[in-house]
């Protein structure tokens, strides 16, 4: 068996569990720069908020419902997934981190009967330890597992923990579920399922299985039989190493300043460059991208990246800002306005496997020495003590106009307790 | 952080092409009598090992005033909170009423059906909770830190 524990409305549950006032009230909380929603309270998807809409959209809404409008607060939002996940791993055998709020949990080996009473004890426990509701999904598949949690949110009375197994029960969930809901079914697929008549779940396990292979691929084949109670995505217990790592932000104002840009492409390119070293491994192409504000339609409009490969796969942040650099002179087209720029490492190796070149010039070892001690200092006293010149030492400017305080995070910032 | 941001710093790193160095064998073995004491360094004291028994339910947060100066507990003072502990009756508490933090002894009453929020002050008078609060317990105080 195969639980998911999803946590209800994670960034907003966060910011409650520091401020109960903002309890039974519409919450949301915006991404970084203040553009557009990404977590809502219950109450706020009452009122029709949508998920990922730009603030200035939901204005109308925010202001007649008086919504309580957050920043996103990374640092809280990391520090309870590390304390949820924690929790997670001391109740079961096994976890496996899917995202900052869901982890998948190895069920196996626990008999059937125990299962109801666990699940209920799982959601409680997380929900004592660290005040965030979780709903918990159990079935013999990471796929079911994923609907069941679901069901926990439809239906409050589950209590936030739902076993489901029984083939009839199974049939009875899939043929109201939207198929596009399904862990695994991407929008390109949900197109040609509903040209296909398929809607639901339901409709989609009785398809055919050669129709299934032949239209969706292995992939699509393995989500039928997933949902078809047969597990055929195993449980991972350490995360592989990421294939792509990307760092990129919309902007506060459209930068039409090339200095600007250069500091932030510089400034993603050494976040990526430290995500890389972190999981031990060497990237062999660099992706930079920049593009306009497409809700300005009286703006010229442009979208352009490149994609630079260093001679020999690398994690140096020095080669990599060298190369991200020269992308970005080539992209750059002075009259447009950026609202948004992006780095992307792709090409991703373990470092152990690096091909060297003949040619190579540079001094491999003393390079990894260097990136050693930048990403100590930086451990110890903070990101942005040790900087390549060009990132330069003023802090890019984000909008963050609502954003709550660092309540476990930084020392003068703990929450208060009126004595 | 502000001060070191604005004294700016540049240092040039070695670039790529800069003649590579053979480190010498041996360089960093000492020779002599190894220490005693190495297998002990493991055994020093860890105050966050003594102090936060479950890291994942364990916060940290500010007293804002003087209820509690009866039991030593002042303005400032740090206080580490455990969500996991269980609550007795009796139990040093954070509680959550009627839209604020608040940190006071619970006491259970069986005779009136109600709780009491105690403090530690002459000049504060208990609370009475009843269901007609929003009240819930947020978590048991294991330990105050006081900084002179």
């Amino acid at each position: 068996m195969y639980g998911l524990a999803d946590c209800n409305n994670f960034f907003v549950s966060c910011e409650r569990v520091f401020a109960p006032r903002l309890e039974g009230r519409p919450v949301v909380v915006l991404s970084n720069n203040d553009g557009c929603i990404i977590s809502r309270s219950n109450e706020a998807k009452a009122i029709g908020i949508k998920m990922g809409q730009p603030l200035f959209q939901a204005a109308p809404l925010v202001r007649r419902h008086g919504v309580e409008v957050l920043s996103s607060n990374y640092a809280l939002y990391g520090d309870m997934s590390h304390r949820v996940m924690t929790t997670l791993r001391s109740l079961v055998p096994g976890t496996e981190v899917y995202s900052i709020d869901e982890a998948f949990l190895d069920l196996s080996g626990i008999p059937l009967e125990e299962l109801p009473e666990m699940g209920r004890r799982i959601a409680t426990t997380v929900r004592r330890h660290t005040g965030i509701p979780v709903s918990l999904g159990m079935a013999p598949s990471k796929t079911l597992a994923k609907v069941a949690s679901k069901l926990c949110k439809r239906y409050p009375k589950l209590q936030n923990s739902c076993l489901m197994h029984r083939p009839e029960d199974v049939a009875k969930v899939l043929g109201t579920f939207p198929v596009q809901d399904v862990w695994g079914i991407g929008r390109r697929h949900t197109r040609m399922l509903q040209g296909a008549g398929i809607v639901t779940a339901g409709q989609f396990v009785q398809a055919q299985e050669g129709w299934i292979r032949h239209r969706m691929g292995v992939t699509g084949l393995r989500t039928w039989k997933e949902l078809r109670g047969e597990p055929c995505i195993g449980f991972e217990h350490t995360p592989p190493a990421k294939q792509q790592i990307c760092t990129s932000r919309s902007f506060a104002t459209e930068l039409t300043e090339p200095e600007e840009l250069r500091k932030l492409v510089a400034l993603f390119t050494a976040l990526c460059a430290e995500k890389l070293r972190k999981q031990g491994s060497v990237c062999s192409e660099i992706n930079v991208f920049i593009l306009t504000n497409r809700h300005r339609a009286d703006q010229p409009q442009q979208y352009v990246n490149r994609i630079m490969t260093p001679a020999v796969p690398t994690d140096s942040t020095l080669e990599l800002t060298a190369l991200a650099e020269r992308a970005l002179r080539s992209l750059f087209t002075p009259g447009y306005g950026y609202k948004k720029a992006g780095v992307i490492l792709g090409g991703i190796a373990p470092h152990t496997a690096v091909q060297t070149s003949l040619f190579d010039a540079s001094d491999r070892g003393r390079q990894a020495r260097l990136m050693k001690a930048l990403d100590e200092v930086n451990g110890r006293f903070g990101r942005h003590t040790l900087v390549t010149a060009i990132q330069g030492f003023d802090p890019v400017k984000a909008n963050r106009n609502h954003v709550s305080p660092g309540y476990t995070t930084d020392w003068d910032e703990l929450f208060e307790v009126k004595v | 952080m502000e001060n070191r941001r604005k004294s700016l710093e540049i240092i040039i790193p070695d670039l790529p092409g800069i003649p590579m160095e053979l480190p010498l064998a041996g360089s960093g073995v000492s020779a002599g009598f190894p220490s005693p004491a190495e297998d002990y360094v493991e055994m020093s004291l860890d105050l966050n090992r003594e102090l936060v028994r479950n890291p994942a339910s364990t916060f940290f947060a500010r007293v804002r005033g003087v209820s509690m100066t009866g039991e030593g507990i002042g303005d400032g003072d740090l206080l580490v909170i455990d969500r996991a502990a269980e609550v007795r009756d009796g139990a040093l508490a954070v509680c959550f009423i009627d839209g604020e933090f608040t940190l006071k002894r619970v006491r259970t009453d069986r005779t009136e059906g109600c709780l009491w929020l105690v403090p530690a002050n002459p000049d504060y008078v208990p609370l009475r909770v009843t269901q007609e609060n929003d009240f819930r317990i947020w978590g048991v105080v294991k330990h105050v830190i006081k900084s002179f």
